[in-house]
């Protein structure tokens, strides 16, 4: 017995002294700035910033090698102490917000065929270019739905992506997801939005959709300050707004896809569901 | 001789008999032929006729653009009335020319019939171009391409691809009993033009009568006449060069990586057309078939002959609830009758509502089934499910770009668990991330 233990307790501590000794030799050392990012950085891993993560921003940062106004999804008040941290000065950026810019739901655009495949918007737009007749409306098959790191996304009722505007950081994930770019980011403080993302004239738009942008130009000429043409497109002029002149765009536009989301009563928020996880880091 | 096969595969009922026995007809001529400028891989052809023009039949109406790309021709004389875009059976609206028949039907130019053996090979490869002749098996890869490899390559083996694994399909099979003699005149252009010393042609043993009627052609020319166990996808290029030489065509190579060379039935009619009478390829085999179908046949039909015409020749007992281009398993359906049939189009199914399937996938069981079935030995359960988790390097692990496509997974699946879709996403999604990086 006795034998047994002064052979465990010496191999076990011959076993500790070699682990100390690596971990003095093999130490990583981090710069404590390092750490000290990676408990303010958004913890979603959305990769707005362009880097691989969140740590190898913190790293970037760090190395200096990176601009300090990259992670959208913390916001001003990341920013603020990412600065202080690093010791720079720095300007806010506006934040923003992803937008759908689609009303085509099945009551107003039409379909060329039944999907019945893969539910993923990208697999179906491999399908013949998608269910939809209109080249540029929104599948609603949620590949967005999927890949949003703060669950700020959803496919509401009429089959259509909804953003949860409390929850939307604008990282733009969802831009580069999305197959037929439905989704924008615009500024967060704008609410009035052109809803129509087709580029095709009023024809053709016609044959697609009731619910389309087709080009007319009447709110370009209701209210020239707000908004431009980009082919068949009205857009909104963010930061240009004058509201008086703007609603009444907004009530002469034919095919009714301009909105001001505020007044439909937060037209594109949602209730936040049970299921999502709280986000947890600020 | 019944000779092994390759590893893998799927037995899907045949439904051939519906129109495998009946002499083919020729489809008379609808009020409109939309033709499209882009029915082969490789860029589209450019237009070269205007609206209001008349043309004849054979006439040139879309020049070549660059080498992997072919001429296209009017299928009859008549009057252009238009040059916009149609539907396609990609799906999408692409540019095509609108053509309306005079009933005339006038040839462009009167050919002379001559034997290919006065040609040179470059004279042959020029005619089999400028007829715009293309794979019809279904991928419509340019022939002349095909048959012109790279320095270094070298061809000792032609199949004529004989195999029409796909259910419902019999349009191969009345070429080959109609039109054997050109076939088999047709083979030995093949030969002469790629230097190769044997000749196959592929068979699946459920067609014994064109065995039977082969047996002594093959034999008098030496000929390999390879019967093989019918299982689908028995007609895929890379599993009929294993079926019938055992050589196994590289994950990434091409058939002349092996010194083969694989045409289709109705390709090799088409390519003796075009070099013993100089005529372009504007009329294919078709089989007209399904459930839905009155009465079931294979017609000779002018290339951009709406769908809907042929349906409406056929009868349809009721307004189809599917209709398929091509095979129903590797084939495509169409949102509307409007398509034209292009060169690539080897079939058109016409199926009701009940014969659609209704189950919605379920959960995997992990029975491998389609790893048993998969004839490129991937592991299709796996690979669909990176793709839907879009792990898309893990899927490039287990080697999704290797997939054929022909679906025989996602036919085997007892959970109807849409896999070659998947893969096919996947497929896709890691050439965009390719381009991309």
């Amino acid at each position: 017995m006795m034998a047994a233990v002064i052979c465990l307790g010496s191999l076990g501590f011959v076993a500790a002294l070699l682990l100390g000794m690596a971990a003095r030799r093999f130490a990583v050392t981090v710069d404590p700035r390092q750490v000290a990012l990676m408990d303010i950085l958004a913890g979603a891993n959305c990769g707005a910033c362009g880097f691989p993560g969140c740590d190898a921003y913190a790293r970037a940062l760090v190395a200096g090698t990176a601009k300090p106004d990259l992670c959208r999804p913390g916001g001003a008040e990341t920013l603020k102490r990412i600065a202080t941290i690093l010791g720079v000065a720095v300007t806010e950026r506006p934040p923003q917000i992803a937008v759908v810019r689609c009303q085509g739901d099945l009551q107003h655009a039409r379909l060329k065929y039944a999907y019945q495949g893969l539910q993923d918007c990208r697999a179906a737009q491999k399908l013949a270019r998608g269910p939809k007749l209109c080249p540029a409306g929104c599948l609603g098959l949620g590949s967005c739905v999927q890949h949003c790191p703060f669950d700020a996304l959803a496919i509401d009722s009429r089959g259509l992506a909804m953003v949860n505007r409390s929850r939307c950081t604008g990282c733009g994930l969802c831009v580069t997801i999305c197959p037929r770019q439905v989704l924008a980011l615009a500024p967060a403080n704008e609410t009035i939005h052109v809803l129509c993302n087709n580029r095709e004239s009023s024809a053709r738009v016609k044959s697609y959709c009731n619910a389309g942008c087709l080009g007319c130009r009447l709110c370009v000429r209701t209210a020239p300050e707000s908004f431009v043409m980009d082919s068949f497109l009205a857009k909104v002029r963010y930061g240009y707004g004058e509201p008086s002149t703007m609603a009444e765009a907004i009530a002469r536009c034919p095919h009714h896809c301009i909105l001001n989301l505020d007044e439909q009563g937060n037209n594109q928020t949602l209730p936040t569901p049970h299921s999502v996880r709280e986000r947890s880091t600020p | 001789m019944i000779q092994p096969s390759f590893p893998g595969g799927t037995h899907p009922p045949g439904h051939k008999t519906a129109t495998a026995d009946a002499r083919s007809e020729i489809c008379p001529l609808p009020a409109e032929l939309v033709i499209p400028l882009a029915q082969h891989v490789g860029a589209p052809a450019l237009p070269c006729v205007t609206a209001g023009q008349w043309v004849a039949r054979g006439q040139l109406v879309g020049r070549a653009n660059g080498f992997v790309s072919v001429p296209v021709h009017a299928s009859t004389s008549g009057l252009v009335t238009a040059v916009e875009p149609r539907p396609h059976p990609c799906g999408a609206d692409l540019p095509a020319v609108v053509l309306q028949p005079d009933g005339a039907d006038t040839w462009a130019d009167e050919y002379q019939k001559q034997s290919f053996h006065v040609l040179s090979v470059e004279a042959m490869l020029e005619r089999i171009r400028e007829a715009g002749v293309v794979g019809m098996g279904g991928a419509a890869f340019p022939t002349h391409v095909k048959l012109d490899p790279p320095q270094g390559k070298v061809i000792d083996t032609v199949i004529v691809n004989a195999v029409e694994c796909e259910p419902w399909l019999t349009a191969d099979r009345r070429v080959l009993l109609e039109q054997t003699e050109k076939v088999l005149t047709g083979l030995e252009i093949l030969q002469e033009i790629s230097g190769a010393d044997h000749a196959y042609i592929g068979l699946e043993d459920n067609q014994p009568d064109v065995a039977r009627l082969l047996a002594p052609h093959c034999q008098k020319r030496g000929i390999g006449l390879a019967v093989l166990p019918t299982k689908y996808p028995q007609g895929a290029e890379r599993q009929l060069i294993y079926a019938v030489t055992g050589r196994r065509v590289p994950a990434r190579g091409l058939p002349m990586d092996v010194g083969v060379l694989v045409q289709n039935v109705g390709t090799i009619a088409a390519l003796t057309d075009a070099v013993t009478r100089g005529r372009p390829l504007i009329e294919r085999m078709v089989t007209i078939s399904g459930p839905a179908v009155v009465r079931p046949q294979n017609l000779r039909v002018r290339i951009g002959t709406p769908v809907a015409h042929l349906l409406e020749h056929c009868g349809v007992t009721e307004e189809p609830a599917m209709v398929i281009l091509g095979g129903p398993m590797m084939g495509s359906a169409q949102h509307t009758p409007a398509v034209p049939v292009v060169r690539g189009t080897s079939g058109v199914l016409a199926f009701r509502r009940q014969d659609l399937p209704t189950t919605t996938a379920g959960p995997c069981v992990r029975c491998g089934r389609c790893v048993n079935a998969c004839p490129m030995n991937l592991q299709p359960t796996f690979i669909a499910d990176f793709a839907r988790r879009d792990e898309l390097e893990l899927a490039e692990r287990f080697a999704a770009r290797n997939c054929i496509e022909c679906g025989s997974c996602s036919f085997i699946c007892p959970a109807n668990i849409p896999l070659v879709q998947s893969i096919r996403y996947a497929k896709g999604a890691i050439l965009a991330r390719r381009r991309r990086i």
